[in-house]
């Protein structure tokens, strides 16, 4: 309630001038560790040193070593913070410059890490499986970058969509902000939506639902915006075009400096770079379904569509992603200013942990579904449920019967 | 010509300047957008959500949404 209140009144055309309530005594806990999102870039340059102090090739695989083992012991070790900042220096904490440069300064720093790595890749004698590593190290920057472009391709500013793209040129992602935004954000949580997970798909099932989905999906709704202008899609215009053309001059340059030779650890990195986003997809509506209203549209996406996690490392990680709910509420809010909702659903540990759960389905199954019933006080007709696997839930969860 | 609203994010939808990137040219009555366009800055509220905002002297306050 209070929130629309504050959203209403957040005009675009004059909203730096309604940033003026200034606070005077609440301070931002997080404010600095969002510096600590810089440092993921950094993970091929502290590969090659762990490598060459410790002699060991093993630690071009940091990269994984980081996301699945550091990470998931950091959620532990600091657990979680559920303190919103005050619904009055919402609007001050948004406009405060300082949080934008923290996503603006990855990209620089991205792109270092993945120029140093084809310098390696091109220079340096790597067995194999030390090169098959430094891709995977190189991947998770490039996966992660995925999250850093999400915050930045919600925005209205011309120059933070560019760098949206930009940050999504090597995975040949581009077109992902515009099926997240104009696709995912419309149809979330519905059998519809190629990003939405559905109870009792395991991710192996969903990964190329959602690639192969949601690719198609963002070239639907380019198509769509030009036939309504009556031209043709094929047109630099077309952000999915332009997005992609930027690709082509990264991938061609490093490719005209380094060799040919650095392809196939290109497309390694690529696809686990994306495979890092979609599993991150996989978390955060498993399950979970909207309802129909009578006209037949489907309910507004509400808190309870979303799974949610206050746990502080993974959320500083990835630009406070883990309060989804929020975030679907209000898609053009600033990391920083996203908010904890009381009693949306929660996961039972942050997004580096769970993504480990999801990676083993036996797992993600014994973890997961029964939340997901639990959600819909046992009844699990209400979920969002994946075809396939219909019989095998409805004989698990038995779904109460009707008396009447 | 009126001025409409998104309830969520306040993107505006001036009939005078319709949304030429959206394929709606200067000029496009509200009432020619597909009820199933969805506004292309948040992406969570659709036409039927949008709001009459007033055309020339805002209300005092501003547009306010639900």
């Amino acid at each position: 309630m209070s929130a629309h209140a504050q959203a209403a009144g957040h005009h675009h055309h004059h909203h730096e001038s309604d940033a003026e309530a200034i606070a005077p005594t609440w301070k931002d806990s997080k404010r600095y560790a969002w510096l600590l999102g810089i440092v993921v870039p950094a993970l091929p340059i502290a590969a090659f040193l762990l490598v060459e102090v410790t002699g060991l090739s093993l630690f071009w695989w940091f990269g994984p070593m980081f996301v699945f083992g550091f990470m998931p012991l950091l959620d532990t070790v600091f657990g979680s913070d559920p303190n919103n900042p005050p619904d009055n220096v919402i609007k001050w904490l948004e406009q405060d410059r300082y949080y934008r440069w923290c996503t603006y300064l990855f990209i620089p720093m991205q792109y270092v890490s993945l120029v140093f790595a084809c310098w390696v890749w091109a220079t340096q004698d790597l067995s194999i499986l030390a090169a098959v590593g430094l891709a995977f190290t190189v991947g998770s920057v490039n996966g992660i970058a995925i999250a850093n472009a999400h915050e930045l391709g919600h925005k209205r500013e011309a120059i933070e969509k560019w760098l949206a793209k930009v940050a999504l040129a090597p995975t040949w992602y581009g077109h992902f902000f515009i099926e997240h935004n104009r696709g995912h954000h419309v149809r979330v949580s519905t059998p519809e939506d190629p990003a939405s997970s559905r109870l009792g798909e395991n991710f192996y099932e969903f990964l190329p639902r959602t690639i192969i989905g949601s690719f198609r999906s963002a070239w639907k709704l380019e198509k769509l915006r030009f036939d309504r202008m009556g031209k043709s899609p094929w047109t630099i215009k077309n952000d999915i075009v332009n997005a992609w053309a930027i690709s082509v001059v990264v991938w061609g340059v490093l490719l005209a400096v380094f060799g040919i030779e650095i392809l196939p650890y290109m497309l390694i990195q690529a696809f686990f770079g994306f495979s890092l986003l979609e599993v991150v997809n996989y978390l955060e509506h498993y399950g979970l379904l909207r309802g129909k209203r009578e006209d037949g549209r489907y309910e507004r996406c509400a808190p309870e569509h979303s799974w949610n996690s206050n746990i502080v490392a993974s959320n500083v990680f990835l630009y406070h992603l883990q309060r989804h709910s929020d975030h679907h509420a209000h898609p053009l809010r600033r990391y920083q200013a996203l908010r904890n909702w009381e009693g949306a659903p929660e996961l039972p540990a942050g997004y580096a942990t769970m993504i480990v759960a999801a990676y083993l389905p036996p797992v993600w199954k014994r973890v997961m579904d029964h939340r997901v019933v639990e959600h819909y006080g046992g009844d699990v007709t209400k979920a969002n449920i994946h075809p396939r696997a219909r019989k095998r839930i409805l004989k698990t969860f038995n779904p109460p019967t009707p008396t009447a | 010509m009126s001025v409409y609203t998104c309830p969520e994010c306040a993107f505006v939808y001036d009939e005078d300047q319709g949304v030429p990137r959206e394929g709606f040219p200067p000029g496009t009555p509200f009432s020619e957008v597909p009820d199933d366009w969805t506004c292309p800055d948040c992406g969570v509220r659709d036409k039927l959500d949008f709001v009459v905002a007033a055309p020339e002297a805002p209300a005092p306050g501003g547009p306010e949404g639900a």
